[in-house]
């Protein structure tokens, strides 16, 4: 499977690493024409403003709205939390993709000196706790019908799925367990590739297929 | 367990300004400025480098009063200096919210012998450096992102250039060296012997990377990148140059599409005159900034 990740500013690197660790192959996408090559997309952890405009100034709100629509899947990991969703709770006048039916709170935990890392239960990702690693993170703030909350921090939303868009306010690239990866691979992009050279996929991600969850095109159709 | 100021969230948010450009910003307007041209971050100082090389006298921690009202108006991070050695500046700036502190030779030096023990802090540090070892020490003593020093206020690149390959050349030799040689290399960098062997495996520095110093046009920003830069500090290159908001932006773009040489060409067109810059051999050695 082959997996773009959004290279305009922000942790390319990681999510790469992440991907190759999965067997997955990767793609640093700087042109909005790379899109028609890949199964899926990440967009990193960053700065969401600057992310933000660079997706304008290059036209790649449209093309990733579009190819979206077309059945791409789409992870965003901190920033691209905030630019996956339908807007944000302060207005700051930034383009947001609006992907997901969620509403984003910027640094919602404070500034660096409150960053932090914290074990998560995480139940599709199996029994084990996943560290979280939070760096002037988001959370969501509300969200809408068809999205499934995935995980929890002191009642906040931090990880969210909606169809083929899965949304994370931590960092799993940051560490060396690859399960958020995985499950995006395997379960939010909808197919089970690769599989001979992720040999732990057994113990934590296929678990969870055992729970229903909406079919990518039922939560595109959702979204206006 | 919830742990805040790790080493991996320290280490974390530099990584995320990664391919972005740093800017300074002395008020509110120019902080506006920066963040609508895209910065990932702003430096927020009394004074920009070049303003003071010119003013001379003593160069301190900007007033609080100045880093409290940026760190209000923009939603990106805040970084602001403290002088090297000055760890009570560098309290203050974390009392003060600040994201992230510059131990920074900018400033006139507090402790000529020591630096600041940065592992005391939950605030990240970016430190200077103009070789390896330099780095590295920093690293040891706590730093969460580097950057090369250049020589700051100057407007003229060639130092940056200088130190980046100087990094990244040692660390080329480092990769290829056997086991056994390692501790003479540590000797003779005089760094860590950890950091220098894991250097080594790795072929790369265990922190973030950015180029400073001397930045003045969007090609001086992607011919830092192509040198292996994971970003840029742009001083007073942007706000002493005849457009502040196109060249901010022009560099932001130019950091992206550091490779693209026809969109780089785009970028740099009608952005009026950069800052004029300084020829380093007509500044006298004792007025460096690179060597404090």
């Amino acid at each position: 499977m082959r997996v773009g990740v959004l290279a305009l500013q922000g942790d390319v690197r990681e999510h790469e690493r992440m991907l190759a660790r999965c067997g997955a192959e990767s793609v640093a996408v700087k042109k909005p024409d790379q899109l028609e090559h890949v199964q899926g997309l990440i967009i990193p952890g960053g700065e969401s403003t600057t992310i933000g405009k660079l997706i304008e100034s290059y036209g790649f709100v449209d093309a990733i709205r579009e190819r979206h629509g077309r059945g791409m899947a789409v992870y965003g990991t901190c920033a691209g939390l905030i630019l996956i969703a339908r807007e944000t709770v302060e207005f700051t006048g930034q383009p947001l993709l609006g992907l997901m039916d969620i509403v984003a709170r910027r640094n919602a935990f404070g500034r660096q000196v409150d960053s932090f890392e914290a074990d998560l239960r995480v139940p599709v990702l199996g029994p084990g706790p996943f560290r979280g690693v939070f760096i002037r993170a988001p959370w969501i703030e509300s969200t809408g019908p068809d999205v499934e909350t995935l995980s929890t921090r002191d009642g906040r939303v931090i990880m969210a799925r909606q169809g083929n868009l899965l949304a994370t306010a931590f960092h799993p690239e940051l560490t060396e367990d690859e399960r958020v990866h995985r499950f995006f691979l395997e379960e939010v992009a909808g197919t089970h590739g690769k599989r001979e050279t992720c040999p732990d996929i057994q113990s934590g991600v296929r678990s969870s297929t055992r729970r229903a969850r909406p079919t990518p095109s039922a939560a595109r159709s959702s979204l206006a | 367990m919830t742990e805040t100021g790790t080493l991996r969230v320290k280490t974390g948010l530099a990584e995320m300004l990664k391919g972005g450009v740093i800017m300074d910003v002395t008020n509110v307007e120019q902080a506006k400025i920066a963040e609508e041209a895209g910065a990932v971050a702003v430096m927020a100082l009394e004074r920009v480098p070049a303003d003071i090389r010119a003013a001379g006298g003593v160069a301190r921690v900007a007033d609080p009063t100045v880093i409290e009202e940026i760190v209000k108006v923009v939603t990106i991070p805040v970084m602001a200096k403290a002088r090297i050695g000055h760890f009570v500046e560098a309290q203050i700036l974390e009392a003060l919210g600040v994201d992230y502190v510059d131990e920074s030779e900018v400033l006139t030096p507090a402790d000529e012998e020591n630096h600041i023990d940065k592992w005391a802090f939950k605030v990240p540090f970016v430190c200077g450096a103009r070789n390896l070892g330099e780095a590295l020490r920093r690293i040891g003593e706590g730093a969460a992102m580097i950057r090369t020093k250049g020589e700051a206020g100057t407007g003229n690149v060639v130092e940056a250039v200088r130190h980046m390959r100087a990094i990244t050349g040692e660390i080329r030799r480092l990769s290829g060296m056997r086991d056994d040689e390692l501790m003479t290399a540590a000797k003779e960098l005089a760094a860590p012997f950890e950091l220098v062997r894991e250097v080594a495996r790795t072929g790369a520095l265990p922190v973030v990377n950015f180029s400073a110093g001397g930045l003045a046009t969007p090609a001086d920003a992607a011919l830092m990148m192509q040198l292996g830069a994971d970003g840029v500090f742009v001083g007073s290159g942007i706000f002493k140059s005849d457009d502040p908001p196109a060249r901010a932006k022009a560099i932001v773009q130019a950091t992206t599409h550091y490779e693209d040489p026809k969109l780089l060409a785009e970028v740099s067109r009608k952005l009026g005159d950069p800052m004029h810059g300084l020829e380093i051999s007509e500044i006298p050695k004792e007025q460096l900034i690179q060597y404090r």
